[in-house]
């Protein structure tokens, strides 16, 4: 502003003297203007302007609005970037209120890069609010975030990682991972707290950058800041929530922060991730009991409590196999009562939650908690009731259910929102279905229980109310009869259910879709199967949906059918006739269904009716044969039935069955010849869709088929031919060859029919209560009724009720109800048909639950050894731009510092960098240290010391959490003292290790492989065969330390050999892998000729030489006869067999050395015979015969590097003295080091 | 984490909006609508917690909320969040608002929600929770205050003074629609 004030002045006063008097005027009025318009920008809206503003015109908001917006877009286009942020705070503003601002990305980029603190920070600002992942100016920022991330300037940087959180993209992750890695090392907590969380953002958006970086984000967990440690448990925990397996080997040092931390927030998290990471390792939860319990004991922090029950209930959930742990799930149980009975509403509700989880596994412990849940049931709020109600699974018994339901019934009556009916219906349905119906013992109660619920307004439950009517009734045979009852008189009200809107209709409709379906499949039970199918065949096509209308007619079929059977039974043709009228009159209608399966279902049972009637009428009885169609019973089927069926061997769907069809346009006339090739055309199979898919088995679909086939004569296929014709010419919808105009029936032509109909129903008057239907209150009313009757004695009969009821009666369906009230419903509770070969368990759901994909890209495996190639790399374009940063090294973790296991790195190490400082490492080397990545900490050793871990706390589970933390104390201590210990064993080799001399790379090591081909070492000969061996750790299988052996059979001998084989003994430690008794090394082997072959052996430890004793046998094929002989054999195995070339730099070797990763060494000395030593034969030598590859050589020493099969690192140092060799050697383990040595020095020894 | 933070007033009307997960400008004011629907209609004595709503889709995410006098503080976080913990994190955010703008009421929301905003953004960050003690957010701000000060000393003096100007007669009327103070600030359960 202070320019602008400049400008106002001093225009005017020069340009007054510079020009004539005469145009002063004029200039005055331009200079005013100038004024003007400088003092405008004073006068420009500021944020508050705008708000008031706002809050001025409420009338004309949008208009205010608008007119403010084009102010703006004004402002942004000045040069000076104050007016600039001031305009973009507006923006920021306007963008809450709902107005999109992304068209000024660009400008809250210059903003942004603004010098200015208080205007970078609104730029930031608007950029979070606004800023995604498709905002394309996102690109051209890299630099300028980088910038302000590393600014001297904490609060800078803090707003930058801050608005970066926000707004990161992957391209900005990629770009920017190292330099937020860099500030992880920063000396401010401020800012290292934001660069760790920021952290998460990076590995979500670039998931490549996790394991590069994770060992910095650990070593975190021990920042001397608290909140920065909180941040690091913090991101952490989301990471592993996504994916906890990979976090295992992390709960050694969570559970050390546990124990030792103060800070709630942070041991919430930690406790969190436990709950997470306990159902994977049942161990851990063993190991967490103790210190959670004495947290749920000591604690006052209520939300530090509630975590804690919540992580015991996950441990008792895991561990609940074996075990007692009653103490424990008591005191949780008895401290969520607390928590349930609190005043305060929250705390009820969080019991709730919690009390569900536990209710799972153990139901037992909930129960005592009955009345308090029931009383829950109650309460005046939504959220507090929907959670009880998850709980009634575990109240709920045999004795209590009707009392419940109805409890929840009133509820159902009473709720306001749809969202608490619904959630009300769909646990009435769980309870009462739970376990195949396992709490019911009444099924007529519960049959009018869903007949009850289809009566509630607006939910969306009526398909699943359906579903339960029509499994209930397939599965208890007893309940069918008053099933049926009950669903004709449904059927027989349809209209009823029918009248309401449309949103009610959709969900009663579902209901007559199982009502239609019940009434046609156990129609023998109907007591008035004339009406019912009156009352179907009447439906109003154009309000019924149409996935129930193609029900409706499939079982108008099925009843039409049992009519049929009965009349032709009685020889009543006109009976008979007048059925088929019916049915021919009626049908017509639901041709013209817009539902293309009602339809063409329709179609189909019209054709049929029309064939049954025609002989009908030749007097001929079709009842048995209709029926045929609709024979079988129907069995529950499991849910996945169809998914499992196995395919049948050989069976290829894409293979034409017959010829293949000529073409469609013929196909009307070739019929006789495909009925020729065929036998018998295919008839289309009886599919029921919508909920009876599921019931229906392959079988019976099956079964029905052919019987269907087999009824028709050639006869019949004619005439149905024919009269397919027939209908084609008048179907609209058939595209014919020759067009004649199709006479288009509409539905209207039905409608004078459809009138009569509705008048007729309006008979009717309460619109939900149909007479005769059992809703749950009159079950009940009639349930108490019987028992008076039966005091009463049946004497008094139905006379002596009231109008309604006798009524009722006269319906006739309660009768039955009353008879069988005592009936014990033998239930169907079998999971449903499966077919054979199939498992009912289901593996693929597992595959849907993972997690979604943004999470699934960080499934990383962290404690794999790191490849070469995996490091955050800063674009070298940057650095130039950076001088300052010109350092952007490839990210390579430092060592861990904490007690983890370490990790290791075989073949190849990473690439060196980072400048650190780690005393350790200065004192090694001096000058311009670099860091080795993470070493050693293969994740096979990982897991045994997870074992040890685990496995000490069962052994002193007693341990209080004073105990652990002395432990851990002792743990450190000794920590301290094994790390001087390598120091002091270092000392020797130091001097050689200096990157002192220049050194080429090592030799590449496919030289070395064609050298050790020629190395095979003899094992065991006599007069006719020689065997000679090599070792070689078996790469592709490194984890599990396996050695492949080749064999090598040379016969010496005059004759062929045959049969040989070679049997080796196992020992403790070693075993060869293989399927027989013997290796078979050759059927058969010519005279002076070779041959070769391999086994392998699995080494359960390689720290020790072992041998290995072994018969081979043969058959010596002679003129004579053969004969049989064997050579015994050892197989040296010293530990040089298990170890792997591997290279190493310079520089990382130095820092191994002073590492922890290898701390024991042993050293031995070689005394040579000559007095003279040929130290580069003997390199060779180890190179060839060891593996060892040398990092650094020198006249008098040289340095030697390798890894065991299992990763170890194996440092060596050879070294020539006046009378032979010293070979010194470290490495992680003892024993280890000691037998390389060992055997590094009789190989030395040898050559 | 946290999903978003909203601020509405009693009739809706959003004074800051945080979403962490990106929301088009249309969907950020539907949700608000949604929950605020939701918020609503619940009595002051019930639990703070709810789920339903586009906003929390279905799965592990939850709406935790507090009502202060005429403005609804909404959090809506996953199930790595602790629910108490998350009712603390917003007693945290209202006492840091109350000391920043000493008796904080929703005036000080309206017209200030920039600063808000840097508040709320030394408390968590990226959908996290960056830091709880109130010691330290407070210290943070205050130097942030101070340079902001210190830039528009140089620069911002003729815009102070007319906005100075502008405001004469409002500091008044921002006086007299004061709210009522933070309810139970003190009361309520401290869970550390």
């Amino acid at each position: 502003m202070r320019s602008a004030f400049e400008e106002v002045g001093r225009p005017k006063f020069d340009q007054s003297f510079q020009i004539a008097q005469s145009t002063f005027k004029l200039f005055e009025e331009m200079a005013l203007r100038k004024v003007r318009s400088n003092i405008d920008r004073i006068f420009d809206k500021s944020l508050t302007d705008l708000i008031r503003g706002i809050r001025n015109n409420k009338d004309n908001e949008s208009r205010y609005i608008a007119q403010c917006m084009e102010e703006i877009k004004m402002e942004l286009r000045q040069d000076s970037i104050y007016v600039k942020a001031n305009a973009i705070e507006k923006l920021a503003y306007l963008q809450m209120l709902g107005y999109d601002i992304s068209w000024a990305s660009f400008n809250v980029i210059e903003v942004m890069a603004s010098t200015k603190y208080t205007e970078k920070r609104i730029g930031y600002l608007a950029a979070a609010q606004s800023f995604h992942d498709e905002t394309e100016v996102l690109m051209l920022t890299t630099n300028l975030i980088r910038k302000d991330v590393n600014s001297s300037n904490m609060y800078e940087s803090g707003i930058a990682l801050g608005g970066l959180s926000c707004f990161i993209t992957p391209d900005l992750a990629r770009d920017l991972a190292a330099d937020i890695v860099n500030l992880l090392a920063s000396s401010r907590c401020y800012t290292r707290k934001r660069a760790v969380l920021l952290l998460y953002k990076v590995f979500l958006k670039y998931p490549d950058a996790l394991r590069p970086t994770f060992p910095r984000l650990k070593e975190k967990l021990e920042d001397p800041d608290p909140g920065v440690q909180s941040a690091a448990v913090n991101v952490i925990c989301e990471l592993a929530r996504k994916n906890p397996k990979n976090y295992l080997t992390l709960a050694p040092v969570f559970f050390k922060l546990m124990t030792t931390s103060s800070n709630n927030w942070m041991l919430i998290k930690i406790i969190k991730l436990f709950g997470a990471l306990v159902p994977l390792e049942p161990r851990l939860g063993k190991k967490l009991l103790e210190p959670l319990t004495n947290l749920i004991n000591s604690t006052s922090a209520m939300s530090l409590l509630y975590e804690c029950i919540n992580t015991v209930i996950a441990v008792l959930i895991s561990i609940s196999a074996g075990g007692d742990h009653t103490a424990s799930i008591q005191l949780c149980v008895q401290k969520l009562g607390v928590l349930i009975e609190d005043s305060d509403q929250n705390l009820k509700y969080l019991g709730l939650l919690a009390m569900g989880k536990i209710l799972k596994t153990h139901p037992k412990a909930v129960q005592a908690h009955k009345d308090i849940v029931l009383r829950c049931l109650d309460d005046k709020d939504e959220s507090i009731r929907i959670r009880s109600l998850d709980l009634l699974y575990g109240m709920v018994s045999k004795k209590n259910i009707v009392e419940i339901v109805k409890k929840l019934m009133e509820h159902v009556e009473a709720a306001e929102g749809s969202h608490y009916r619904d959630e009300l219906l769909s646990r009435i349905i769980g309870i009462c279905s739970y376990n195949n119906y396992q709490y019911i013992t009444n099924f007529e109660w519960y049959i009018s229980v869903l007949v009850e619920l289809t009566k509630v307004e607006g939910t969306k439950h009526g398909a699943k109310i359906a579903e339960q009517i029509q499994d209930v009734t397939v599965r208890v045979e007893s309940i069918r009869h008053f099933s049926v009852s009950q669903m004709a008189l449904l059927v027989e009200n349809a209209h009823v259910l029918l009248a309401g809107s449309a949103q009610q209709r959709s969900n009663l409709c579902e209901v007559l879709l199982a009502a239609a379906w019940i009434c046609g499949e156990y129609s023998q039970h109907v007591r008035n199967v004339q009406s019912v199918l009156e009352s179907m065949l009447r439906a109003k096509t154009s309000v019924m949906p149409g996935h129930i209308l193609s029900v409706y007619v499939q079982n108008i079929g099925k009843l039409y059918s049992s009519l049929l059977s009965q009349a032709e039974k009685e020889d009543d043709w006109d009976a008979i006739e007048s059925l088929d009228n019916l049915m021919l009159s009626k049908l017509p209608q639901f041709e013209l269904s817009e539902h293309l399966e009602a339809q063409e279902r329709a179609c189909t049972l019209m054709t049929i009716i029309r064939i049954v009637e025609g002989l009908h009428q030749k007097k001929e009885k079709m009842a048995h044969e209709f029926a045929l169609l609709y024979d079988g019973e129907l069995n529950p089927v499991a849910m996945k039935a169809q998914r499992k069926v196995p395919i049948p061997e050989g069976l290829d769907l894409d293979v034409w069955i017959g010829e293949e069809w000529v073409s469609s346009a013929e196909e009307s006339e070739n019929e006789s010849d495909i009925e020729a090739t065929f036998g018998q055309p295919i008839h289309q199979p009886r599919y029921e869709l919508g909920e009876e898919a599921n019931e229906e088995t392959n079988n019976t679909n099956h079964k029905k088929t052919k019987k269907k086939e087999q009824q028709m004569t050639p006869e019949e296929m004619e005439r149905k031919r024919k009269q397919r014709e027939a209908e084609i010419e008048n179907n609209p919808y058939y595209v014919k060859g020759n067009a004649t105009v199709p006479k288009r029936p509409t539905k209207f032509t039905t409608n004078v029919e459809r009138q009569e109909i509705i008048e007729k129903s309006n008979d009717i008057q309460s619109p939900l209560e149909i007479p005769g239907v059992v809703g749950l209150h009159r079950y009940m009313e009639q349930q108490d009724s019987t028992l008076s009757w039966k005091k009463a004695k049946e004497s008094k009969k139905k006379t002596k009720k009231g109008g309604k009821k006798g009524k009722k009666k006269q319906r006739g369906e309660s009768t039955s109800s009353e008879e069988e009230n005592n009936v014990v419903h033998m239930v169907n509770r079998n999971d449903g048909e499966m077919p054979e070969g199939a498992r009912s368990t289901d593996d693929e759901d597992e595959f849907t639950k993972q997690t979604t994909d943004e999470f699934r890209a960080l499934d990383i495996d962290l404690d794999a050894p790191l490849r070469p190639d995996e490091v955050v790399k800063a674009p070298q374009a940057y650095t130039r731009t950076y001088p300052s940063h010109n350092k952007h090294v490839p990210l390579v973790p430092r060592p861990p510092t904490t007690f983890e296991p370490r990790q290791s790195i075989p073949e190849v190490s990473t690439p060196p960098k980072i400048p650190k400082k780690t005393k350790k490492v200065k004192k090694t080397t001096k000058k311009n240290q670099l860091i080795t990545s993470n070493e050693a900490s293969d994740s096979k050793s990982n897991l045994f010391n997870m074992d040890d871990w685990l496995d000490s706390t069962t052994t002193k589970s007693k341990m209080t959490i004073e105990k652990a933390r002395d432990t851990l104390v002792a743990e450190k201590k000794s920590k301290k003292k094994t790390s001087k210990k390598t120091r002091e064993a270092y000392e020797e080799t130091s001097g050689v290790c200096t990157p002192s001399i220049p050194q080429a790379q090592t030799p590449s090591g496919s030289n070395l492989n064609n050298g050790q081909e020629n190395n095979y070492i003899s094992l065991a000969a006599n007069k006719i065969v020689a065997l000679d061996y090599l070792t070689k750790p078996s790469l592709d299988a490194m984890d599990h330390g396996r050695v492949r052996i080749f064999i090598k059979v040379r016969n010496l001998g005059k004759s062929k050999l045959q049969k040989i084989e070679l049997s080796v003994v196992d020992t403790l430690n070693a075993k060869v892998i293989r399927n027989e008794d013997t290796i078979l090394l050759s059927d058969e082997l010519d005279l002076n000729e070779n041959c070769e072959s391999s086994f392998e052996i699995q080494a359960q430890s390689i720290d020790v030489a072992r041998i290995m004793r072994g018969t081979m046998t043969y058959f010596v094929v002679e003129d004579e006869g053969t004969s049989e002989d064997k050579l015994d054999i050892r197989l040296s195995l010293p530990t040089t067999t298990f170890i792997v070339k591997s290279k190493i730099k310079k520089d990382e070797y130095s820092v191994l050395l002073a590492s922890d990763d290898v701390d024991y060494s042993a050293s031995s000395q070689v005394k040579s015979v000559t007095g003279e030593v040929n130290l580069k034969a003997i390199l060779r030598g180890l190179e060839q015969r060891a593996n060892f590859s040398i990092v650094e050589e020198t006249a008098k020493a040289a340095s030697l590097f390798a890894r065991t099969i299992s990763g170890q690192a194996i440092c060596l140092l050879v070294k020539k003295t006046s009378d032979g060799l010293q070979i010194d050697g470290k490495a992680g383990e003892d024993q280890l080091i000691q037998s390389i040595v060992q055997d590094l020095s009789e190989i030395c020894a040898r050559i | 984490m946290i999903k978003a933070i909203l601020v509405i007033n009693n009739h809706g009307k959003p004074r800051l909006l945080k979403f962490y997960q990106h929301y088009t400008e249309e969907m950020q004011q539907q949700i608000v609508r949604e929950t605020f629907q939701l918020v609503s209609k619940r009595d002051d004595n019930v639990c703070n917690f709810l789920e339903g709503g586009t906003l929390i889709d279905g799965n592990d995410y939850r709406l935790i909320y507090r009502h202060y006098a005429t403005l609804y503080f909404i959090f809506c976080v996953d199930s790595s969040e602790s629910e108490l913990g998350i009712l603390d994190l917003i007693q945290v955010f209202v006492e840091t608002l109350d000391r920043c703008f000493e008796n904080v009421c929703e005036l000080d929301l309206i017209f200030h929600v920039d600063k808000v905003h840097h508040i709320l953004g030394e408390i968590v960050m990226g959908g996290m929770v960056l830091e709880t003690n109130m010691n330290e957010i407070l210290q943070r701000i205050q130097e942030q205050d101070k340079i902001q000060k210190q830039e528009a000393g140089i620069t911002a003096a003729p815009a102070r003074a007319v906005s100075a100007v502008k405001n004469m007669n409002i500091s008044q009327q921002l006086k007299d629609i004061k709210l009522p103070d933070l309810p139970s600030l003190t009361n309520l359960k401290n869970a550390f």
